[in-house]
């Protein structure tokens, strides 16, 4: 309890968005116990692209899920806007995830029986919003992202890049402060997968946060201001990119 | 867009073996519905296998005795005898012996096995005619001492005994070898036995099956009819007496209309208890389907259901669409089940009429269709609770693994 209060003062939440303060995961494997995120203390300020970097089983996925606040810790402390994520039940934790952070997968994760509307108003309905404002909205965020003229399609009748896409605009239906991306160009060809982070870096300049995952050290270099780069579960370091002049493939 | 929407979705691309394991609740659905359209058709198909139609009227019959091991009763007949004992009774109106002989019966060149019945001389023949309440519907019936003429049933008129062509007053019929002339027609009476029969009088048929002194069935009509008991008391003590049988070892059947009705409404809840019985087995092996589809769905949807946590959907959200859905598939089984057991209902009845000679309007009954489709959500809901909680609980990082 006693720490809790110190990280509140310690902590400015005007500024800090997503607090994880020593926060270890452990999954029981049979009789072993994997430290997949071993004592990791992360600050996601506000309006920052940040990237978790690291080779595969370095724990960068479980963080993203704990950044997401989709996983409890087993140790440590998660404030998502200030509020300890522990301190709240699995639907209220629903409710705010839904409302503050958008999820964008590298498998995109739409839900194949809806249409690519009823996939992006989903997350409005989830909230309560009412039809005529959702169906209003989602026009709106398809149109902003191309996406229009396949509206009144299904997943499966559309290319990976426009499925990428439509995960985008689904994870800004509710406007959230938040944008967090799995490997979101996992799946796609060089030169989409561009285009999508081009998108996350015109999403971050109207102030929203974005954190991504990646293995790739260039596309974090290219994109994030701040680098976490993990090992074995823990944060090896922490790099601070300048974006200014810094060219990549000679652009 | 809200769960119904969902629901129908996700039911839009579930395979056969799914909507296979709706056949449960179909088939108890399908079961309850054609017997409550059968209803009073039912109800008047058993009445008159069991020819019921007095409201008054007390019928002795013969039975076995329980003296001897089984099988080896003999039936001791009732005799004229006995019937002079019964209108000796001062709780009696009046009575009379009724005979019904089989044999075989000739027209248009094709022989048939029927029935003739005997009609009595004197006042007896009105008593007959009145409990018959017999008109003829074409022609007349018979007077006293009249021979060689018969009337007939209802059925012979409009060709419904197997002769191939209908039988009207004037015809020449042959019983056993000897020619009668048809007099006339009974009006349609409702009942399988009335409109079957061939009547001629007494001595005809004596003639004509030389039966002696028995007699098949005791016709009696109480003095008050509102004390049918003390009547139907008084007739078995008196042929214990008679026949010299001690109490409960009768060899005899006093039946009053409560009794035969009681022993219709046995009949009928006989066969709609092996009905229900029927659908709710039906019906449980129906909902353990769905709870098995349902259950796989979430195994399937594990993905689906991470990816709604992930933008935010409460447990209670996701239940509910597990829950709908669930509902739907329970309608769906429920709805064929409705259709066809209106069908079967709706030609139940029609076949009824038909084979008794009844003129029953089957009936649609939305009220029952209305709760029949409820009850069928309802049983698909209740069985979708389970895999709905199971759904609702996933973890959603596993969940999202897949």
């Amino acid at each position: 309890m006693g720490k809790k209060e110190v990280d509140k003062k310690e902590i400015d939440y005007d500024k800090v968005i997503i607090h994880l303060h020593n926060v270890t995961k452990h999954y029981e494997m049979g009789d072993n116990i994997v430290k997949a995120v071993d004592g990791i203390s992360i600050d996601i300020k506000r309006g920052d692209f940040v990237a978790v970097m690291g080779p595969s089983g370095s724990g960068k996925s479980t963080s993203m899920n704990l950044i997401g606040s989709l996983d409890m810790p087993t140790q440590g402390h998660i404030f998502l806007d200030g509020e300890d994520i522990s301190s709240l039940n699995e639907s209220e934790l629903a409710q705010i995830r839904g409302r503050n952070i958008g999820f964008i997968f590298q498998q995109f994760n739409l839900i194949p029986t809806l249409t690519v509307k009823e996939n992006v108003v989903l997350p409005m309905t989830l909230q309560g919003i009412s039809e005529w404002e959702r169906e209003e909205k989602a026009e709106k965020i398809l149109k902003r992202l191309d996406l229009l003229d396949r509206m009144d399609h299904y997943p499966n009748q559309i290319s990976g890049g426009q499925q990428q896409r439509v995960a985008i605009a689904r994870a800004l239906a509710n406007n959230p402060e938040v944008i967090l991306a799995d490997e979101p160009t996992g799946n796609l060809d060089t030169k989409t997968g561009l285009k999508v982070m081009d998108f996350l870096t015109e999403l971050n300049k109207e102030g929203r946060t974005i954190v991504f995952v990646t293995h790739s050290p260039e596309l974090a270099r290219q994109y994030a201001h701040t680098i976490y780069w993990l090992k074995d579960g823990k944060i090896e370091r922490i790099t601070k990119e300048r974006k200014k002049g810094f060219n990549w493939k000679g652009d | 867009m809200n769960y119904f929407i969902l629901a129908y979705r996700n039911l839009k691309r579930k395979g056969l073996r799914s909507y296979l394991t709706l056949l449960g609740i179909c088939i108890g659905i399908l079961a309850v519905v054609a017997l409550i359209t059968l209803g009073s058709g039912l109800k008047l198909a058993v009445s008159s296998q069991f020819g019921v139609s007095s409201t008054e009227l007390i019928t002795v019959e013969a039975s076995g005795g329980y003296m001897g091991p089984p099988g080896s009763e003999v039936i001791n007949p009732l005799t004229q005898n006995d019937l002079e004992e019964i209108k000796k009774l001062s709780s009696v109106k009046m009575a009379t012996g009724r005979v019904i002989e089989s044999g075989k019966l000739e027209f248009n060149d094709i022989v048939i096995f029927g029935y003739a019945s005997n009609i009595p001389d004197g006042e007896d023949r009105d008593f007959v005619y009145e409990q018959l309440e017999a008109k003829a519907v074409a022609g007349r019936l018979l007077d006293d001492g009249e021979t060689g003429k018969v009337f007939l049933g209802y059925n012979f008129y409009v060709d419904k005994v197997g002769l191939e062509k209908k039988v009207v007053p004037g015809n020449k019929v042959i019983l056993q070898g000897r020619t009668f002339e048809v007099v006339g027609i009974l009006e349609k009476k409702g009942s399988f036995i009335y409109d079957n029969l061939v009547y001629m009088n007494e001595d005809d048929l004596q003639n004509l099956f030389n039966y002696g002194d028995t007699l098949n069935y005791i016709d009696v009509l109480p003095a008050d009819k509102d004390d049918i008991e003390k009547t139907k008391e008084d007739i078995e003590k008196l042929l214990r007496r008679l026949r010299d049988v001690k109490v409960g070892g009768e060899d005899f059947t006093v039946s009053t209309p409560e009794s035969s009705m009681a022993q219709v409404n046995s009949m009928l809840n006989a066969i709609q208890a092996f009905v229900i019985i029927i659908a709710s087995i039906s019906i449980f092996i129906g909902a353990i389907g769905i709870i098995n589809t349902m259950g796989t769905s979430v195994l399937e949807r594990k993905r689906e259901i991470g990816i709604m946590k992930a933008i935010g959907a409460k447990n209670s959200q996701i239940f509910m669409q597990f829950f709908v859905e669930s509902g739907f598939l329970g309608l769906i089984g429920g709805g064929i089940g409705v259709v066809f057991g209106i069908i079967i209902g709706y030609f139940g009845v029609l076949g009824i009429n038909n084979f008794v000679g009844t003129d029953v309007q089957p009936k649609i009954n939305f009220l029952l269709i209305f709760f029949s489709l409820l009850g069928s959500f309802i049983i698909g809901a209740a069985a979708g609770i389970f895999p709905a909680m199971k759904a609702a609980k996933q973890n959603p990082v596993e969940a999202l693994r897949g």
